[in-house]
């Protein structure tokens, strides 16, 4: 978990911060005006120098959740060995959020595979395509209201039979 | 002339028997292996099992160099253009085995991206059923395929004779259910 001397600085310098605590865990909301200046005041002043992960989760009809969409970065020090997770909600129809590949070059695939699974468009990122899914695929299959089976888009290859190939 | 007097060094048979006599022995297989499946195949390769048992040993990683497709895992929406186009250039006369619950029918893996069966898009000849198939069942499939390229293959080897499909297969013949000891009957 984060020192509190890390938290403190990070709730003087943003004061809409919201520092929460689970199993020694602790996590930080920020407004999504202020996620990019938060990241980089944990990357250059508080040194939180790895970027774990970027991830996503899609709150569509979860009990309680007033946002849709809440947007999680993973950051370690690695040399207090702390950890902090920090987050951020977003809602349609403005999904975009800056890029953090200005302070993580391996931000660049994350903020890719977030870009293909939930529509979110990172503003500055050098190559937003997709990364996983194929170039045509048009959904976001990890939004809660796309469907599991998908919407045929794995039924529209052309059949090849024995004669002709 | 008529057959019998022939030289007895002399043998009488169809040309679609003879090439595929001659093919169903020296099959070469192209592993197509996504997933777990792949390591069965492997073992299915290697010293213990042994496929070369079956002429079928060769295996080769290009697709110009087979006959013998062996779909051996799941293949995603992304993977299926592959997959087609390694068929394509596979030379005739050729045949695909779906191996595993996965290739043949999408297994558990119902979602969006993961294809139900691959004979949805590319003829299969055989399918090899498990999670993942024990070598020995893949080694059966095998043997079943040299049955029907025998039973079934004709010399342009781009179709089947399908009317001659109706045989039983090798192994119900030459493995008969047996019946039961004496004295369990009655348990």
């Amino acid at each position: 978990m984060a020192t509190q001397q890390t938290l403190d600085a990070l709730q003087q310098a943003f004061p809409g911060a919201a520092v929460s605590e689970f199993r020694g865990q602790t996590r930080v909301v920020v407004p999504r005006q202020s996620i990019f200046q938060a990241l980089q005041f944990l990357r250059h002043e508080q040194g939180y120098d790895l970027l774990v992960d970027i991830t996503c989760v899609d709150y569509l009809n979860y009990r309680d959740a007033t946002d849709r969409f809440g947007l999680v970065y993973l950051l370690t020090a690695i040399d207090a060995n702390e950890r902090i997770t920090l987050r951020t909600f977003l809602n349609e129809p403005d999904l975009t959020v800056p890029s953090a590949v200005p302070l993580w070059s391996g931000a660049d695939w994350m903020e890719r595979e977030v870009y293909d699974m939930f529509g979110i468009r990172f503003e500055g990122h050098p190559d937003l395509r997709r990364i996983l899914l194929p170039e045509e695929f048009t959904a976001h299959p990890l939004r809660k209201d796309y469907p599991l089976q998908g919407r045929g888009e794995r039924h529209n290859f052309p059949v090849l039979t024995r004669a002709e190939a | 002339m008529a057959v019998a007097d022939l030289p007895e060094n002399v043998v009488v048979s169809r040309l679609d028997a003879l090439a595929s006599w001659c093919r169903k022995n020296s099959l070469w297989p192209m592993p197509f292996a996504t997933a777990c499946c792949g390591i069965e195949l492997m073992a299915t390769g290697a010293s213990k099992h042994d496929i070369s048992r079956f002429g079928a040993e060769v295996f080769r990683f290009s697709p110009r160099q087979c006959d013998l497709m062996i779909v051996a895992g799941r293949v995603v929406m992304k993977m299926l253009p592959v997959l087609q186009r390694t068929w394509m250039q596979m030379n005739e006369p050729k045949w695909c085995i779906s191996m595993g619950a996965c290739a043949s029918t999408g297994g558990v893996f119902d979602t969006y991206c993961v294809v139900q069966g691959i004979d949805r898009f590319i003829p299969v000849d055989m399918y090899v059923p498990g999670c993942p198939p024990r070598p020995e069942q893949l080694i059966q499939g095998i043997i079943d395929l040299q049955d029907k390229i025998q039973g079934e293959g004709t010399i342009f080897g781009k179709e089947f004779k399908t009317s001659e499909r109706n045989q039983p297969k090798r192994a119900l013949l030459e493995l008969p259910i047996v019946d039961p000891p004496l004295g369990t009957q009655n348990r």
